[in-house]
């Protein structure tokens, strides 16, 4: 058991990323309130992107960008990681921008942010 | 270098363009611009094919000269450019069917929009079919998830507007998953080229280390894929995107969106974690399981529906589920059997949705069963597609239908254990029950009911109409060709 724990310990960004992940997932699928589902979208998101963050560090190295001429490659983090949040944060972004869009026509045209209310309205306007 | 190996760029990379332009023209610049393009892409991925086909190689080609493990590649083989090139054709018709629906359905002013999103589409499915670099498959998924947002949405009704949400949550889901599989895929291999994944994972496998995390990995990509493609208990979705959206929008969505996952997948088993891989963690025969129940449950629910678009969307969750059901098998028979299914089930699915409307149309605009009575006397052209369909899904020789059970059953035949038993009942059982709600439906429509003449023809509906029968029964006439470059594509695959 404490083998268990200091393992944890001892990948703690991923382990908080993944329970993060979690959290972000079960709010985007359980919750009925639109807003709140797309903060459990981008909190999921966010997890996903500390852990990618987290793989891509290395312990008191720097980040990748040469200034004083040292070009070692034992001097700086992986790149790569970092580029791929970067992107990953751009598709996030817009997707959050869809869904936001989405919620508002809703909100407009039912006037509530519950998706089950929002269901029985469309059932009832029966068209 | 061939002057041909730079198609697959050009035509993802000129889509992603026109998407942009068309968003700013007039509508009918917009469509003209739309239709011209998509022509122009179908010659493209038709010489990617025969430029393959001829040379009998696959071939990468190399973007902004960073050579392999660091840069991006674009590769093509046979099993590529068909998928390519059937993709488009499928798009083109189904746009050039359904145009006279946008009119109705939706705005004047939203309508370049409308060709904006469906550009957007293909370039995304393109880059799908095409794309040899895991992390841009996740982008472009994302583009899709947005693309096929934005077609459903967009006819504006209440309905339309609550399908499209519960499309995006679902989408979001899988993507979500997918990430979260890339992302440990990365950390474990270090790689993002499918070439470099797949030689890592062969070295991690036979060293013995990781092989929790791989198994977390494929369980993560496939759930994460069978969400997004709407396989069995993922699939409530699917009805209502299908059902209210426009035509042409059902066309593409239920015939390409789903399906560009599904090749998405195929490509993550045999060219980047490795199909022996694969099999030795059991994700097949779980596949499998949720393959033969979704082929029940779909058809289940299809026969209780009473409005026919309705339960030709849900007879999509019961085709997806033997799409799944093939992959499940474990053998490459049964892999070229689903492949051949996804050519067919495209096909036939799209033109039944787009016949459904012309046949509504006549009908005072409902798709309910009862309203349809006599529908294929009074639209004859819409009625023999919808014939072909229905005849094409329930299986019936000479249609492509016939052809992908026989290859499903052949492929069970040959492995010889409880899996054949329960494949070879599931197909029986699925057959009668797709005859049992298409064959109602066709009686319906040719059953004798108040005489009126077509006053909503169109030229262009009917001439893609007529494209797409001849698509079916190509499909079950020539079958032999098709199956024999699918075999040599999955060749080039491994």
């Amino acid at each position: 058991m404490g083998e268990f724990f200091s393992a944890l310990y001892a990948n703690l960004y991923e382990t908080v990323a993944v329970v993060l992940f979690g959290i972000g997932f079960t709010t985007l699928l359980f919750n009925r309130n639109m807003i709140k589902k797309i903060m459990g979208f981008n909190i999921m998101d966010t997890a996903i992107y500390l852990f990618l963050a987290a793989k891509g560090y290395v312990e008191g190295r720097k980040a990748p960008i040469v200034v004083d001429g040292v070009t070692s490659m034992e001097a700086y983090i992986n790149p790569v990681p970092s580029g791929l949040v970067l992107t990953g944060i751009v598709v996030s972004v817009s997707v959050s921008a869809v869904m936001l869009a989405l919620t508002i026509r809703l909100y407009r045209r039912y006037h509530t942010l519950d998706i089950d209310e929002i269901a029985k309205a469309v059932q009832k306007e029966g068209k | 270098m061939n002057f041909i190996w730079n198609f697959p760029l050009f035509s993802v990379v000129s889509c992603l363009f026109c998407g942009v332009i068309c968003s700013v023209l007039p509508r009918r610049a917009a469509k003209t611009l739309c239709w011209s393009l998509v022509s122009i892409v179908t010659l493209m991925s038709a010489g990617v094919l025969y430029f393959t086909a001829s040379t009998g190689e696959s071939f990468t080609y190399m973007m902004g000269h960073y050579p392999a493990p660091w840069g991006n590649e674009v590769r093509a083989g046979i099993l590529e450019g068909a998928m390519a090139l059937f993709f488009c054709v499928v798009m083109l018709l189904s746009l050039v069917a359904g145009a006279k629906y946008l009119d109705k359905d939706v705005e004047e002013s939203k309508q370049n929009l409308y060709y904006s999103l469906s550009n957007l589409m293909l370039s995304s499915l393109l880059a799908l079919v095409y794309t040899n670099d895991i992390f841009t498959a996740y982008v472009f998924v994302e583009i899709n998830t947005i693309a096929a947002c934005g077609l459903i949405m967009i006819k504006g009704n209440g309905r339309s507007l609550l399908a499209s949400a519960k499309y995006m949550i679902m989408s979001l889901l899988g993507s979500g998953m997918l990430l979260l599989g890339i992302t440990m895929l990365y950390d474990v291999t270090g790689h993002l080229l499918m070439t470099s994944i797949h030689e890592e994972v062969q070295n991690i496998v036979s060293s013995g280390s990781y092989s929790e995390p791989m198994t977390v990995i494929i369980a993560l990509m496939c759930v994460g894929l069978a969400i997004k493609s709407a396989l069995y208990p993922f699939h409530s979705w699917l009805p209502d995107a299908y059902g209210y959206s426009t035509p042409s929008s059902s066309a593409i969505l239920s015939s390409l969106v789903s399906k560009a996952y599904i090749f998405l997948l195929l490509k993550i088993f045999f060219r980047v974690i490795g199909w022996e891989v694969i099999l030795d963690n059991k994700i097949t025969d779980i596949l499998f399981v949720f393959g033969i129940i979704g082929m029940m449950m779909g058809s289940i629910s299809a026969i209780m529906q009473k409005d026919i678009k309705k339960m030709v969307a849900y007879s999509s969750v019961a085709q997806i589920g033997y799409i799944y059901m093939g992959f499940g098998l474990g053998t490459l028979e049964g892999v070229i059997a689903s492949i051949f299914h996804i050519f067919m089930h495209a096909s036939a699915k799209s033109m039944l949705f787009i016949s459904l409307a012309e046949l509504g149309e006549v009908s005072r605009g409902k798709t309910l069963l009862t309203k349809l009575k006599g529908a294929g006397y009074r639209n004859k052209l819409a009625g023999v597609a919808f014939t072909t369909g229905a005849f094409s899904m329930i299986g019936i020789p000479l249609f492509g239908g016939f052809i992908s059970k026989i290859l499903f059953a052949s492929a069970a035949v040959d492995m010889n254990s409880t899996k054949m038993v329960v494949t070879l009942v599931a197909l029986a059982v699925s057959t009668l029950l797709n005859a049992w709600y298409f064959f109602r439906a066709v009686i319906r429509i040719y059953t004798p009911h108040r005489k009126e003449k077509d006053k909503y023809f169109s030229i262009s509906t009917a001439a893609a109409m007529v494209a797409f029968i001849a698509l079916n029964v190509f499909f079950g006439i020539f079958s032999d060709i098709v199956i024999e470059g699918i075999q040599t594509g999955l060749a080039m695959f491994l």
